[in-house]
């Protein structure tokens, strides 16, 4: 898969402080792309960079393999995390006007609003002005005019905060859709379960550096400690433990269960699972056998506290 | 190109929809006349005669003072010589009097240049003190000529009267009156585009703030140049000012004649000329009227014009842009004072020197500097302008007007830049000039 997004050893100061340190990523085409890190860690500053609105004091960003320039702007729509709109202009007219800065037409902007105003189920809100709505209303127009033009980049920034659970869901299914049809979305967000269910891909940055950069299942694998949840019925509770304190390293586990089991975390290091299990088979009754894959939420905090 | 006339079409139409400015548009028109016709109304009134009393122990000052009651000004006077002095006192505190000129009798006229007294409860108007001095200077002059034995009307007639013909080397004549049009034309002008770049550069500046409080400014800076940004807003913020300014002159014009034509009162000051003196000056008037006429007409109008679009454009958009990259800079309107007060006061400067150094002197090394310098040129040179101005000078004014007007813009769109990202922190003058390097 061929990469949309190239950023290449980015540096960027402010003053002496440094906000990001040669930082490089690729974004496949088609992905959506998880861009995480803990406050103040230089995303947004990245985001502005690829968005346009500030330059890289070195290094370079390339999209579909062309250097960035003005024009691509109307290729990428971006949802900050500060959201806002001028809150006395009427809803309509504010999209109309967005739209045009993106580089349509104003025949097509307004063709782009009516499918999305139809959509999202909004259509009454064209002659509302912005201050007569509520917050999660306003967030509804900036998504749509965030995607109005159709562009090949999509950046959200916290696109979820703000929404109601189904309003949050509406919009999920949103970007599902989009990525579908061939957008490439970079996600930044602190909610790891929303990473969990969307991303295929992560970037991990961490004061300023990029730690971690990958296929979400890459890097789980890359974090996994080859240990495994286990559950087992036995009478000879001393004789397995024995068994298996032998070869791997034991620490008790909790889970829910239907029996009342034996729980364990079983650390088995080079060797196989089978082994493990053999050994259980030998002992007991296994109820329940899982191998513990680290989540997003794990890797996230392991990465930034070590 | 066309996003910035996408951007000027978005600040004019969010201006002029704006209910506060429709609002001053149609109202602010309304009140200047409301009170241009109470101020005619008020001065064509009488004003209240005041009876000033005379005690004139020489008996011969009097006469002079009760001559003055003819010409009808507001002051009424009374010889009350007969009356003794301390009854008269007496009646200035139970205010049956406004005012009382004593005048004692002393062995020779000249001792009385310091022994006039004026007595009353409200310290007279100066130009009361002078009438009165010059009243009782000019018969004491006269005394002593007579008493020189010198032959006053010899004298009259050797005193010279010298009016200077004022004419150019270029052949044009002028004549007196025109330096009082030039100075109003020019003063006009001036003040004109101070009171523009006050008005619409606050506008740009709150119009900067809004964006930014409404954060939506992160939104416009992902699709277009923070410096496209700032130039549309400046512009479509100053094509509303000047809609509003035409609106006003046309509402404004059309008012002022309607009221002068349903009151029947002449706006203005000129109704304060009692009738007999407009009778008398009637026909020097109205000549003076045309002469002025015509001579305004000969003034360089062209290039007073052309002078005034080019200082206008040059200066509002070098202050606003000042105005522009302030609102990025700050969160809100109350933290804006301390950056707004360097740039308040070249304007302020520059009307004072229009109106005390060119008026003196169109071109001394005072005016012609502060004609040059480019935070002052717009109003300073404006002013000059009428009075003919050496055309090397209007050059080097013009292109270090314009020259500085696109190192600001070119700073201000740096600190514009940064500061309209910059959030929830008042900036210091040392952050600004960090921000210039970013």
């Amino acid at each position: 898969m061929s990469n949309l997004l190239e950023v290449h050893k980015v540096v960027k100061r402010y003053g002496n402080y440094v906000a990001l340190n040669e930082v490089s990523l690729n974004v496949p085409k088609g992905s959506i792309y998880g861009l995480l890190g803990p406050n103040g860690a230089g995303k947004t500053s990245l985001i502005r960079i690829i968005n346009q609105i500030t330059l890289p004091d070195s290094g370079e960003v390339t999209l579909d393999g062309e250097k960035l320039q003005p024009k691509h702007v109307q290729t990428i729509g971006y949802l900050p995390e500060e959201r806002g709109l001028y809150s006395s202009m009427k809803v309509g007219e504010q999209c109309l006007y967005l739209a045009q800065m993106k580089g349509l037409s104003k025949a097509e902007a307004k063709k782009q609003l009516d499918f999305w105003f139809d959509r999202l189920g909004i259509q009454g809100w064209w002659n509302k002005k912005i201050q007569e709505l509520s917050k999660g209303m306003a967030q509804k127009i900036q998504f749509v005019v965030c995607v109005l033009h159709k562009p090949k980049l999509l950046i959200f920034d916290e696109p979820f905060s703000g929404f109601d659970p189904v309003n949050a869901n509406i919009i999920k299914d949103e970007i599902l859709a989009l990525k579908e049809q061939g957008s490439t979305i970079i996600f930044s967000t602190h909610r790891m379960e929303s990473v969990e269910e969307l991303c295929d891909h992560i970037a991990l940055i961490h004061k300023s550096n990029k730690l971690i950069e990958g296929k979400v299942s890459d890097v789980k694998r890359e974090f996994k400690t080859n240990s495994f949840e286990v559950g087992i019925l036995t009478n000879n509770v001393e004789g397995l433990v024995y068994d298996i304190t032998q070869k791997f390293t034991v620490s008790p586990a909790n889970f829910k269960s239907l029996n009342d089991d034996l729980k364990l975390n079983i650390q088995i290091g080079n060797a196989m699972p089978n082994e493990l299990l053999h050994l259980l088979t030998q002992r007991g009754q296994v109820t329940h056998f899982v191998e513990n894959i680290p989540s997003v939420n794990d890797i996230f905090i392991q990465t930034v506290t070590s | 190109m066309s996003i910035i006339s996408l951007i000027i079409k978005r600040e004019f139409i969010a201006k002029v929809r704006n209910k506060s400015f429709v609002v001053m548009t149609f109202l602010s028109p309304l009140l200047f006349v409301a009170i241009a016709v109470f101020i005619g109304y008020l001065s064509s009134m009488k004003a209240e005669t005041k009876r000033i009393a005379i005690h004139d122990e020489t008996g011969i000052f009097a006469a002079d003072f009760l001559k003055e009651n003819k010409k009808g000004t507001e002051f009424r006077y009374l010889n009350l010589s007969e009356i003794d002095l301390k009854a008269l006192k007496d009646s200035i505190t139970k205010e049956n009097f406004s005012g009382l000129i004593v005048i004692p009798k002393t062995k020779h006229s000249k001792d009385l240049e310091s022994k006039i007294e004026f007595i009353s409860n409200n310290s007279p108007s100066i130009s009361f003190v002078e009438n009165t001095q010059d009243i009782i200077a000019s018969k004491i002059t006269k005394l002593n000529l007579e008493e020189a034995e010198l032959d006053t009307l010899a004298i009259k007639k050797a005193q010279s009267n010298v009016n200077i013909h004022l004419i150019k080397a270029s052949g044009e004549e002028s004549r007196k009156g025109l330096n009082e049009i030039k100075i109003g034309i020019g003063g006009a002008f001036g003040y004109l585009i101070m009171m523009f770049i006050i008005i619409y550069g606050n506008m740009v500046m709150r119009s900067v703030i809004e964006e930014k409080t409404n954060r939506i400014i992160e939104i416009i800076i992902s699709s277009v140049k923070p410096f496209q940004l700032m130039i549309g807003k400046i512009v479509g913020t100053s094509l509303a000012g000047i809609l509003q300014f035409v609106i006003w002159a046309i509402i404004g014009l059309g008012l002022m004649f309607a009221a002068s034509v349903f009151f029947g009162v002449n706006v203005g000051s000129g109704s304060t000329l009692p009738p007999v003196l407009m009778q008398s000056m009637g026909h020097n008037f109205s000549e003076m009227m045309q002469i002025g006429l015509s001579e305004a007409w000969n003034l360089p109008i062209a290039s007073i014009l052309i002078g005034f679009i080019i200082y206008f454009i040059g200066g509002y958009f070098l202050y606003s842009s000042f105005y522009a990259a302030i609102g990025a800079a700050v969160d809100n309107q109350t933290d804006s004072q301390q950056f707004l007060l360097p740039i308040i006061m070249p304007l302020i400067l520059s009307v004072y020197i229009g109106f005390f150094t060119v008026v003196n002197d169109p071109h001394g090394s005072v005016a012609v500097i502060f004609s040059m310098i480019p935070l002052t040129s717009p109003i300073v040179m404006l002013m000059r302008l009428p009075f003919g101005v050496p055309w090397w000078q209007i050059v080097i004014s013009v292109s270090l007007l314009f020259a500085t007007f696109f190192l600001v813009v070119w700073f201000a769109a740096k600190i514009y830049r940064v500061g309209i990202l910059m959030y929830g922190k008042k900036p210091t003058w040392k952050e600004l000039y960090k921000w210039l390097k970013y």
